[in-house]
């Protein structure tokens, strides 16, 4: 069954392709894209399929590669830029931080810049300090950005149709440690709404609020802890701009405790925003204090040894339900 | 440029001029807040550039980027009421003096982080050249942003992608309080990197409209054949300092002199006389600018202020500002 092999970097080349095939104003930008098909292999048969006019290769230029996406989306185009390490983007920030989340707001609606920036984040494969970050809270703290962190290969095809299609800039965190990862292929014109979050597994003790790679590992610790007896529900944000509380509120109804898991770190980390939202609009509902699993403040060491001390495994998480679902 | 070409690009510059002085004037009254970079001074870059540009190619500038705002089309009144937060502003309050755009005529917005907008120019550049739509896009920038990696950057990838996009350094000697030259390898901080990109360039007399006039009008026949970008660096001066109240005492006085008698406004009344347009056909040139400027003034204080849910729109494409359910 080729659906058996459909991975999660297949899903990103698909993703773009279907797009690319339906809108010709969708053109890709990046390092090493074009004829190399990408270091991460995703973007796969893009090149072949609709040549240099559609998939150029960049210099490693990241202002550039941003900036000039900004200038093509504001005159009609729709591009997907590649930053190639998600680490990288601290070479552009300026365009994600003050150029492309703020056009539109600055000028009084006068413009609009409908862009994908595509990267690759997180750890767990060993690449050390400054190639392993899981920086999506970076992406979080600035108004105007949305942001995309799929976990499965459907939901990268789904997703990536939906960010090439919005109008609004949005930044598509492809995690490293997901790309092996295999699922099934989505139906053609597969498309999931931007802010829409998927309640993965169902369950009635604890809920589980995961993104990209902390949501197999939570639902490998979700099945360990059945054979205890205790019932995980699991949440996949899948966006963390537009964040979908709602989801994670309704959740909370049925189980009323709640552990957030996040790979970027403890401090500044997205679930600070999710848990300060459940404390104010939920907490009447909670049992028992939140727990957040999230990535260590320390930089990412190289050893995987010393890898697994600093991010979510599932034994971090399994604890922490643990520990919550007896209080 | 014909005589009747040039009397219009006089006019459109004493019509900067005379916003420029009114923005001065209403920030030290208290009518403009924040802060101002004006471009007075600078008249010539903008109007001998914009007019030599189709009307639908793209214009990008900088911070100091009043005299772009007003030569792409935008009105003084837009212009001043935006200074003066009121909600008929070019960008409904919501930019202010560094931010001036007039989306509709190309003119895709005036950047403050120095150089930004290079890359965004050479992003524009190659949409156009995806369309095939002939258009060619221009970055206006400071000498000073020729010490930023996004200039490098820039360059380069318009020139290995041969994009339709010119590069107009303003060089003013200054970069903010400190002389370029002082900060900066070369002499001529923008033109002798071009080099380094394998891109032409051209230093020319920032203050003769005609001069700046034929220069872009080649380079942009140049990008519209497929031949690449150009870098122009046209030597300037302010007439004011860097910004708000800034009185520039760091620059020489016989500098200044030397500029001021070299002013824009000077030089194309110099040429027009040369070409016998009468004198009076230029006063009356500039009465109607005055009149202009002062009809827009006064426009812009009585308008209101935004409405405070404007706050909240226009974050989004939808309108909106939601970020979460």
């Amino acid at each position: 069954m080729a659906d058996v092999k459909f991975t999660y970097r297949d899903a990103v080349a698909e993703g773009i392709a279907r797009e690319m095939r339906r809108d010709p104003s969708v053109v890709c930008l990046g390092e090493d894209i074009g004829a190399a098909e990408g270091v991460f292999k995703t973007t796969v048969g893009l090149f072949k399929e609709f040549g240099p006019g559609r998939v150029w290769d960049t210099p490693i230029s990241e202002q550039a590669i941003v900036g000039a996406a900004m200038g093509a989306a504001m005159t009609g185009m729709r591009p997907v830029a590649e930053i190639m390490f998600s680490d990288f983007l601290a070479c552009c920030w300026d365009y994600l931080a003050n150029e492309i989340p703020k056009a539109r707001y600055m000028t009084g609606g006068q413009v609009t810049v409908p862009l994908v920036v595509r990267t690759a984040n997180g750890g767990g494969l060993g690449f050390g300090a400054q190639h392993s970050q899981a920086v999506e809270n970076w992406a979080f703290t600035v108004p105007g950005l949305k942001i995309v962190a799929p976990s499965t290969p459907a939901d990268v095809v789904g997703l990536m149709a939906a960010a090439i299609r919005s109008d609004d800039p949005v930044v598509f965190f492809e995690h490293k440690a997901l790309l092996a990862g295999s699922g099934p292929r989505p139906p053609d014109d597969h498309v999931i709404e931007l802010g829409r979050a998927a309640v993965v597994r169902e369950g009635t003790d604890v809920t589980v609020v995961a993104l990209a790679s902390t949501v197999p590992l939570s639902l490998k610790a979700a099945e360990q802890l059945a054979g205890e007896g205790i019932s995980v529900e699991v949440v996949d944000l899948r966006c963390l701009i537009p964040l979908d509380m709602r989801t994670v509120l309704r959740s909370l109804e049925h189980t009323s405790r709640l552990v957030v898991v996040e790979e970027n770190p403890y401090q500044g980390g997205w679930g600070g925003t999710v848990v300060s939202v459940v404390a104010d609009e939920g907490f009447e509902m909670l049992d028992a204090p939140i727990k957040r699993v999230a990535g260590a403040n320390v930089p990412l060491p190289f050893a995987d040894s010393l890898e697994a001390e600093v991010i979510p495994t599932v034994d971090k998480i399994t604890e922490a339900i643990r520990r919550l679902s007896v209080y | 440029m014909t005589p009747e070409e040039l009397l219009d690009a006089y006019a459109e510059m004493v019509l900067i001029r005379r916003t420029e002085r009114a923005a001065h004037d209403l920030f030290m009254s208290g009518l403009v807040k924040g802060t101002t970079h004006l471009a007075a001074g600078h008249e010539a870059v903008a109007v001998g550039a914009s007019g030599a540009l189709r009307p639908d190619d793209y214009v990008f500038a900088t911070y100091r980027g009043h005299h772009h705002a007003l030569a792409r089309g935008a009105t003084p009144e837009e212009c001043l009421a935006e200074l003066m937060s009121r909600s008929t502003g070019l960008c409904q309050a919501k930019g202010g003096s560094m931010h001036l755009t007039k989306a509709s005529s190309g003119m895709l917005g005036s950047y403050a982080i120095v150089g930004a907008h290079l890359p965004m120019a050479a992003g524009a550049a190659w949409s156009a050249k995806l369309r095939g739509s002939g258009q060619v896009a221009v970055a206006f920038f400071g000498d000073g942003a020729t010490n930023i990696g996004a200039f490098h950057e820039a360059l380069n990838l318009a020139a290995v992608w041969a994009l339709p996009v010119l590069f107009v350094c303003e060089n003013n000697l200054y970069m903010e309080y400190t002389p370029i030259e002082a900060v900066t390898a070369v002499p001529n901080p923008a033109a002798d990197r071009a080099a380094g990109y394998n891109m032409p360039a051209e230093i020319i007399d920032g203050n003769d409209v005609v001069v700046v006039h034929e220069t872009v009008a080649r380079a942009a026949e140049r990008a519209r054949k497929g031949e690449g970008p150009t870098l122009i660096e046209a030597q300037t001066y302010r007439h004011f300092g860097h910004s708000r109240a800034d009185p520039a005492k760091y620059r020489p006085a016989d500098e200044v002199e030397r500029w001021m008698k070299h002013d824009p406004l000077d030089v194309a009344r110099a040429r027009l006389e040369a070409l016998g347009v009468p004198p009076e056909t230029v006063a009356d040139r500039d009465r109607r600018a005055a009149a202009t400027v002062d009809a827009a003034i006064a426009a812009a204080k009585n308008a209101p202020e935004p409405e405070p849910a404007l706050a909240f729109t226009d974050v989004w494409a939808d309108g909106g500002a939601a970020w979460r359910t």
